[in-house]
């Protein structure tokens, strides 16, 4: 282990490896230096800005085939495989046809918010991604309170769901945006709550700081929030949250097409449908970045050994991994009912968060040692089986019965 | 303990992801215009009308008896009557189609004329791609379009087919034997006509009798050589 240690060094003081792990910061100052000096803060901005416009919906692109083939093959079916070599075609095909469909807006809708809202889906969307560290010194805006700034962008696409719903005045779009705000709002409570505990071991609301809290190794393994008993109870709840917070299956009941049509995106078609499609993708992959930097050390190699990959490539490979899992859910989980979201959003989660925040606390004040794991461990477990037990039970409705009347 | 339906869920649909890629009986798709499954001996699509030999024209075995037409509940037959006669399989003179339409978009493949029909003429097709873009002429098959051989027939439905052809085998060795057992009366008649030398009334009847076996022959002729087994 300590050659293999002593390698990775080596490999870190390779200028190669260090080039390639920095290859985009590198590339982004070449760029910038044809530009004259005055310009060449913003010109930078600007380039980063566009290399998240392009590398995202790419990931988006590519996402959708596999997601498609990978639900076909958990239904042992084969998937798209017609267009191009193994189907990887398909998104150009489905992109041409989104563009060249008819922009469809319903004589009675409210044309300029019917026009917004698939806009401000995208943009809010897109903003998350300015301060996610996707490696090594590759944050588009280091901001001090970047958690903050994040979780107020996720709150904006509540909006931009419901000027698409009320707008299309539609009563199926109408439906299917108040069943997401309520939704969103109920689990955007859990979500804010679940990452607060990673703010109170880290100290800070930077994503870079909480990156950097967790960059230590014990032997060779990786201080990451997620082997801690809070972390791996915060994790979960947050993972729920998020799957609720981007409407992924099984909490879609927004779209439930069996009772909904396709819900607040209803009357969307062509291009404006495909920003909504691409909105709900990108929610995901910005949920997923924060999942990883939260709990997952971001950029970090998951044994020291492995630093020398490039930091980038371990930031993508993780959030693709929380990508399987969504549709590997999805390929799994039946839709919710909408008493049953709401049950588990306030009866189960809410109340396990809260707790975590105070094992956290524990955690926190407790010291090293092996105590604070075996307390925090009991008290998350038992509360886990405890509401559980009470708060999700089974609950029979009947027939009504009258006490009196009969 | 919740949660714990999920991970078997999870489990279940990771088992079926991976085994998709492993075994070959849990992919079950056919992809279809590339590969194909035969269909099924007693698919049933649109009628078409058997012949008989190679030549569809002659062989034809519907005499235009318009049974068929007559009991088509929605009325998608359309035939028209030869003024002329020509032999069937069995050597009688019968008339032919001089035309047979069926229109196919009005076709409910109810087979109805299949079983009305007392020649083994008309018989159920498999063929299904029959998309065209012309729904008018396209979809109204004439006499031409609607022959199938008979060696067709034994290739889509077997085991019918064989049933088929062993029945009209047995109905023209019936006629067959009849028209001999006649024909032999005929020349004993002929032979006890010859010892008494003054009888030229019989003389016309044996010439007469003597036609059948002639047109058994003909027919024997026109049909294939596997056709009666």
């Amino acid at each position: 282990m300590i050659t293999m240690l002593g390698a990775a060094n080596l490999l870190l003081a390779n200028p190669l490896f260090t080039n390639l792990d920095q290859i985009f910061v590198l590339l982004r100052n070449w760029l910038v230096g044809f530009f004259p000096v005055a310009i060449r803060p913003a010109a930078g901005v600007v380039l980063g800005v566009v290399a998240i416009v392009c590398v995202f919906p790419g990931l988006f692109a590519l996402t959708t085939v596999f997601e498609r083939k990978g639900l076909g093959r958990i239904q042992n079916r084969l998937g798209p495989n017609r267009v191009g070599p193994f189907g990887f075609f398909q998104p150009i095909a489905d992109g041409i046809k989104s563009l060249t469909k008819e922009d469809v807006v319903p004589f009675r809708a409210n044309a300029v918010v019917h026009f917004l809202a698939p806009l401000v889906l995208v943009v809010t969307v897109f903003m998350g991604f300015a301060v996610l560290p996707m490696g090594r010194n590759m944050v588009l805006v280091d901001m001090d309170s970047g958690l903050l700034f994040f979780f107020a962008m996720g709150a904006a696409t509540e909006l931009s769901v419901f000027m698409a719903g009320w707008s299309s005045r539609n009563k199926y779009s109408m439906l299917g945006a108040m069943r997401a705000v309520a939704q969103m709002i109920s689990y955007e409570v859990v979500l804010l709550l679940s990452a607060v505990s990673v703010v109170m071991i880290a100290g800070s609301l930077s994503l870079p700081a909480i990156v950097a809290a967790q960059n230590q190794y014990t032997g060779s393994f990786p201080h990451w929030y997620i082997f801690t008993p809070w972390g791996l109870a915060g994790f979960v709840v947050f993972a729920i949250a998020a799957t609720a917070e981007s409407n992924r299956s099984p909490f879609d009941l927004p779209e439930g097409e069996s009772e909904l049509v396709a819900g607040y995106h209803t009357e969307y078609s062509g291009f404006k449908f495909a920003l909504f499609f691409l909105g709900e993708y990108l929610a995901m992959f910005s949920l997923s970045g924060l999942g990883v930097t939260l709990f997952f050390g971001g950029w970090l190699a998951p044994f020291s050994f492995l630093n020398f990959v490039p930091s980038w490539i371990w930031f993508f490979g993780k959030v693709m991994f929380f990508i399987f899992v969504f549709i590997w859910m999805r390929g799994t989980l039946p839709r919710l009912r909408q008493d049953q979201l709401m049950n588990f959003a306030w009866k189960f989660t809410l109340p396990f968060t809260l707790l975590n925040l105070l094992v956290t606390a524990l955690w926190r004040f407790m010291g090293e040692g092996w105590q604070r794991w075996v307390v925090c461990t009991i008290i998350l477990a038992a509360a886990y089986v405890i509401f559980g037990r009470i708060e999700m039970r089974r609950q029979h409705f009947g027939p009504r019965k009258y006490r009196y009347a009969e | 303990m919740l949660g714990d339906g999920i991970l078997k869920g999870m489990a279940e649909t990771a088992r079926n992801f991976f085994g998709s890629y492993v075994s070959k009986e849990r992919l079950t798709t056919v992809e279809y215009p590339e590969q194909r499954i035969p269909t099924a001996e007693n698919a049933r699509v649109f009628p078409f009308l058997v012949y008989d030999g190679t030549d569809w024209e002659a062989g034809m075995r519907c005499v235009a008896c318009q049974i068929c037409e007559k009991e088509c509940p929605p009325k998608c037959i359309y035939i028209d009557k030869s003024t002329d006669k020509k032999p069937d399989y069995v050597g009688k003179p019968q008339f032919y189609p001089a035309r047979f339409d069926i229109d196919i978009s009005v076709c409910m493949s109810c087979q109805i004329c299949v079983e009305v029909c007392p020649f083994e003429a008309i018989k159920m097709d498999t063929q299904f791609e029959l998309a065209t873009d012309d729904r008018f002429g396209g979809l109204l098959y004439d006499r031409k379009e609607l022959s199938r051989s008979n060696e067709y027939y034994h290739a889509i439905h077997p085991t019918e087919a064989a049933e088929v052809d062993a029945r009209l085998a047995e109905e023209k060795a019936k006629v067959e034997a009849k028209a001999k057992a006649a024909a032999e009366a005929a020349a004993a008649k002929a032979a006890a006509a010859a010892t008494q030398p003054a009888a030229p009334a019989k003389a016309d009847s044996s010439g007469l009798a003597a036609t059948a076996p002639e047109a058994a022959s003909l027919t024997d002729a026109t049909k294939p050589a596997g056709g009666g087994s």
